[in-house]
């Protein structure tokens, strides 16, 4: 082992820090290729997060609520009720003698809140004029682009209950 | 001539500087994909979640990919 430094043409900090700017370069570069190859990782990660919360939460689990009484509504008739929280507005109508729908009553546009009429025979939301069918939810008119979630009705005996929300039309 | 400046260094450089540009490109369109999953998942549409899943692996993939090669190329160019 040589303790004294060989004679060199190069100067001191030349021989001690052998750096090339090209090989600086190199390494930046490499530097953040990596960075960035972690930040797509990270993104994955994070699909992968979403993946796992919709495998936990696809199927949610809603409550059986009693909503009203068969006879209660007349054909043509709406009911007002809460569900699946008492903070969620929902509307029952009766469309039939022996068919009953129901619908969020948040507007899919703004959250405003529809109300039957009667006269043209659909949801309409007096906000900004949106009309939906009475018999899909889908929209007909209006601003909002996307149906009114389904609140799925079934009869017990002579008691309507909600069992469920169906977010497609 | 000087190793740094030769022809196949710079080939090395050019084609380093390519696969970054892709990986950056690749990166915007999964940052993309997580934001319009992340969406379409909160919206209660759960059926584009795995396809986002596998795209944005693939994408990583892909990019991991082009990192090796950065690797190699770096590696090969620093060979004394």
């Amino acid at each position: 082992m040589s303790l004294f430094r060989k004679p060199s043409r190069e100067p001191l900090w030349r021989d001690e820090f052998s750096v090339f700017s090209n090989d600086e370069k190199y390494v930046s570069r490499r530097q953040f290729s990596k960075f960035l190859v972690l930040t797509s990782l990270a993104m994955f990660v994070g699909n992968l997060w979403i993946l796992v919360r919709s495998w936990f939460s696809r199927k949610p689990l809603y409550p059986v609520t009693a909503i009203a009484r068969a006879n209660e509504v007349p054909v043509g008739g709406v009911r007002l009720f809460q569900y699946p929280t008492p903070q969620e507005q929902c509307i029952l109508l009766r469309t039939g003698a022996n068919e009953y729908v129901a619908y969020s009553q948040k507007c899919t546009h703004l959250s405003c809140s529809v109300f039957y009429s009667a006269a043209s025979d659909r949801l309409e939301c007096p906000c900004h004029n949106g009309a939906f069918s009475v018999r899909d939810g889908s929209p007909l008119q209006g601003p909002p682009r996307r149906p009114l979630p389904r609140i799925v009705v079934e009869r017990k005996g002579d008691v309507l209950l909600a069992t469920g929300i169906k977010l497609e039309a | 001539m000087d190793r740094q400046t030769s022809p196949s260094a710079k080939r090395s450089v050019t084609a380093i500087d390519g696969a970054m540009a892709l990986i950056v490109i690749l990166l915007i369109v999964q940052i993309w994909l997580v934001s319009a999953t992340l969406e379409t998942y909160l919206a209660g549409h759960y059926e584009t979640v795995l396809p986002g899943a596998v795209l944005s692996g693939t994408i990583f993939l892909v990019c991991f990919g082009l990192y090796l090669f950065i690797e190699r190329l770096d590696a090969e160019f620093r060979k004394p």
